[in-house]
């Protein structure tokens, strides 16, 4: 009997409680906890002094009325429904996220079959474009050196590759749904919370819900994962970019009679892309910090080094994968700055 | 509300640009507050009962072509609304505005594009250029826009840059060149567009005192060459009796007074406007014309031969100061009226100067 039992009887809803009658199911913790104490249930009513008062959750109410449901039943009920809609979510998502897959995999097979000389001069020449700086291709260049002289490489490109993919189908995703949020505030408004979430929820929280609905040795898995958290700044800024987007020219652009279209793509993106370029660098940044936590779900890379790391409490093992991890994250950091620096110097104002 | 003075010839031609009973309401709902608008509800009343702000109030102005039309005004008159509606970047709340006497209030989307690629030009007080485009491609926006290739409007671009006296600067950044500069590209924008009419929003209000005469000078310049329509709002009376061809002053949204400027500074039309034109430099805006006496047959006796848009500045340097004589004014060589010195004298001082017969203005 529970400390609410008076309540019950007061407001006559014992018949609907179903009397005092045993509930079904098994016992709970508290329950047993209860029983081994050696005290019945009643007396621990009588002996509970006014000031703690349980608070009236739904277990301490269903120790006083069954009919009401207890706090597994509520993560059963989410259990059993995710399950009950994962069959049909699995036909529309499966074949519509199967390119994830084949891109992930095929981004992976390509960078490791490629001979290391040849990808590090590939990778020296795209930071040398993207950068035009002299320094910071130098120091890409001793970063990657180091990565391979203490046999790194191969799992740092991995996850570099990773992160390529999942970072520009980031862009190519986030950048119209921030210029949709941006021409229409009630989509913004719908939106936001979305992002909050997505940005707020803890990353392992991620997984959990994609591991059902896929299947471990799937690449999708992962790639979803980090999409999902990745996305966000690349959308946020966006849409921000091109609201802050100078209302006199957008004026003039209208006043001239400036189509829609013409007015995206020559006026509007073009101003706002410092903003959007600074969205990508954090998107990069968080995809780097999920394809680490991502190795639990079979993500391979510099992160799998870190797991066995903790699992096996190699100390050394994680560390240096952590450390390499700390490199490339600088290597990403620093050239994407670099990037958005000479497209912001190409739109001054 | 219309004080527009007699026999201007212009006025007697078909307007470029008219605009009829112009309303303009901000706020929730204009539509349901119009009434009390047009009825004469005050602006203040109409913002305390109805939580509505008046904007433009019954505005009738026309603007013949090839004239320069100035709506001057001090800030939070509906200058900046007034010109925006020309080019519907705002919609009234009621009212015609009629260009080539099409009403431009029935314009569809592609229409209005149409409208505004071709035959409006606008420059802008804060220039609106755009930063990551070169000068040269600035100026040449309104042909990009229409289809040209950007090599093509570049060259058309530059073109007009060379007219604004800007030759050589194409290949810059808007953000490289001083104030004077950049509005002079918005200038060549405009001009490059090739469209009859221009709106001016205080083109020339943002620029330092010297620079803003200079490019007033410019204005005057092409416009002499190119005739365009012209709208141009400000909020300096100097400003608007150099260019004006037609005055038009706003105050709280309404017409205080319109015609020809000379009109204006000679008989302004209450307290408001008389305050306005107290501080102007008279004998600098002011013409011979407009305080001579009109005759056919001026009488002997005449100290000499004057053109009638001299201002009287000239005519005191030229006399040099003596005002005991009379002067024969003429239009192209021939006598339309005489001067006596004692009337310009008198019409410097503004309380006592103007008498009833030396009002006509006609240009």
């Amino acid at each position: 009997m529970g400390y609410y039992d008076g309540l019950f009887d007061a407001l006559g809803l014992r018949d609907w409680c179903g009397g005092g009658a045993a509930q079904d199911g098994p016992m709970t913790m508290a329950q047993l906890l209860a029983r081994s104490r050696g005290g019945g249930e009643g007396e621990a009513v009588a002996t509970t002094p006014w000031w703690q008062v349980p608070f009236p959750s739904l277990d301490t109410l269903n120790a006083s009325c069954p009919a009401i449901w207890r706090t597994r039943d509520l993560t059963a009920w989410v259990a059993d429904g995710f399950l009950a809609i994962k069959n049909t979510l699995k036909v529309v998502l499966d074949p519509l996220t199967q390119p994830l897959s084949w891109l992930l995999d095929g981004a992976i097979w390509a960078m490791l079959a490629v001979p290391w000389w040849v990808l590090v001069a590939i990778l020296l020449v795209a930071v040398g474009l993207l950068t035009r700086s002299a320094t910071l291709t130098a120091s890409v260049c001793l970063s990657l050196l180091f990565l391979a002289f203490i046999d790194h490489f191969d799992y740092a490109m991995q996850t570099l590759s990773i992160i390529f993919v999942c970072t520009t189908i980031c862009v190519v995703l986030g950048v119209p749904i921030g210029i949709a949020m941006s021409k229409r505030d009630g989509f913004q408004r719908s939106m936001v919370p979305l992002l909050d979430m997505l940005q707020t929820l803890p990353t392992f929280v991620y997984l959990i819900p994609l591991i059902f609905l896929f299947s471990v040795t799937e690449s999708k898995l992962y790639g979803i994962a980090i999409i999902l958290y990745a996305i966000v700044p690349v959308i946020r800024l966006t849409d921000l970019g091109i609201r802050l987007v100078d209302k006199d020219v957008l004026e003039a652009a209208d006043a001239f009679g400036m189509t829609p279209r013409q007015r995206l793509l020559g006026v509007e993106i073009p101003l706002a892309l410092p903003n959007i370029m600074a969205g990508i660098n954090q998107t990069i940044m968080m995809a780097l910090a999920m394809v680490v936590i991502a190795s639990l779900v079979s993500a391979p890379g510099l992160g799998v080094l870190v797991l066995r790391g903790i699992r096996n409490l190699e100390l050394g093992v994680g560390l240096i994968a952590g450390f390499s991890i700390v490199i490339l994250a600088v290597i990403l950091d620093r050239v994407s700055k670099a990037a958005v620096g000479r497209i912001s110097a190409l739109t001054p104002g | 509300m219309d004080m527009t003075e007699g026999n201007d010839p212009a006025e007697e031609s078909d307007p470029k640009v008219s605009i009829r009973n112009l309303y303009k309401i901000f706020g929730d709902d204009p539509a349901s507050v119009l009434a009390y608008a047009q009825a004469g509800m005050s602006k203040a009343e109409l913002l305390a009962e109805h939580s509505h702000v008046l904007g433009l109030r019954d505005i009738n102005v026309d603007m013949q072509a090839g004239e320069i039309t100035v709506i001057m005004g001090l800030s939070g008159s509906g200058k900046s609304t007034l010109i925006r509606h020309l080019n519907r970047l705002i919609e009234p709340t009621a009212g015609q505005i009629l260009v080539d006497g099409d009403d431009v209030m029935t314009y569809g989307p592609l229409e209005l594009r149409e409208l505004r690629q071709t035959r409006m030009s606008m420059v802008f007080q804060k220039f609106a250029l755009l930063p990551h485009r070169t000068v040269a491609e600035n100026a040449g926006m309104a042909l990009a826009i229409r289809g040209a290739s950007r090599a093509e409007a570049a060259e058309e671009g530059g073109r007009w840059l060379a007219r604004v006296g800007l030759e050589g600067y194409g290949d810059y950044l808007p953000a490289q060149l001083s104030g004077g500069m950049q509005q002079r590209v918005g200038l060549a924008r405009a001009l490059a567009s090739n469209a009859e009419i221009m709106l001016m929003d205080e083109a020339f209000s943002a620029l330092d005192p010297l620079i803003r005469t200079e490019m007033q000078n410019l204005l005057v310049e092409l416009q002499n060459e190119l005739h365009k329509t012209i709208v141009f709002i400000t909020h300096d009376l100097d400003e608007a009796l150099k260019l004006a061809d037609h005055l038009v002053i706003l105050k709280d949204g309404e017409i205080v007074q319109q015609g020809e400027p000379q009109g204006i500074v000679m008989q302004p039309a209450d307290g408001y406007v008389t305050d306005f034109v107290g501080d102007i430099n008279r004998a600098r805006v002011l013409r011979v014309r407009s305080v001579m006496t009109p005759t056919d047959a001026p009488a002997d006796g005449a100290a000499g031969e004057i053109d009638c848009d001299a201002t009287l500045e000239q005519m005191i340097a030229l006399t040099g100061g003596d005002t005991s004589q009379n002067y024969i004014v003429t239009r192209d060589g021939d006598p339309v009226g005489e001067l006596d010195m004692k009337d310009l004298v008198k019409a410097l001082a503004p309380e006592t100067g103007t008498t009833g017969t030396n009002t006509a203005a006609s240009p």
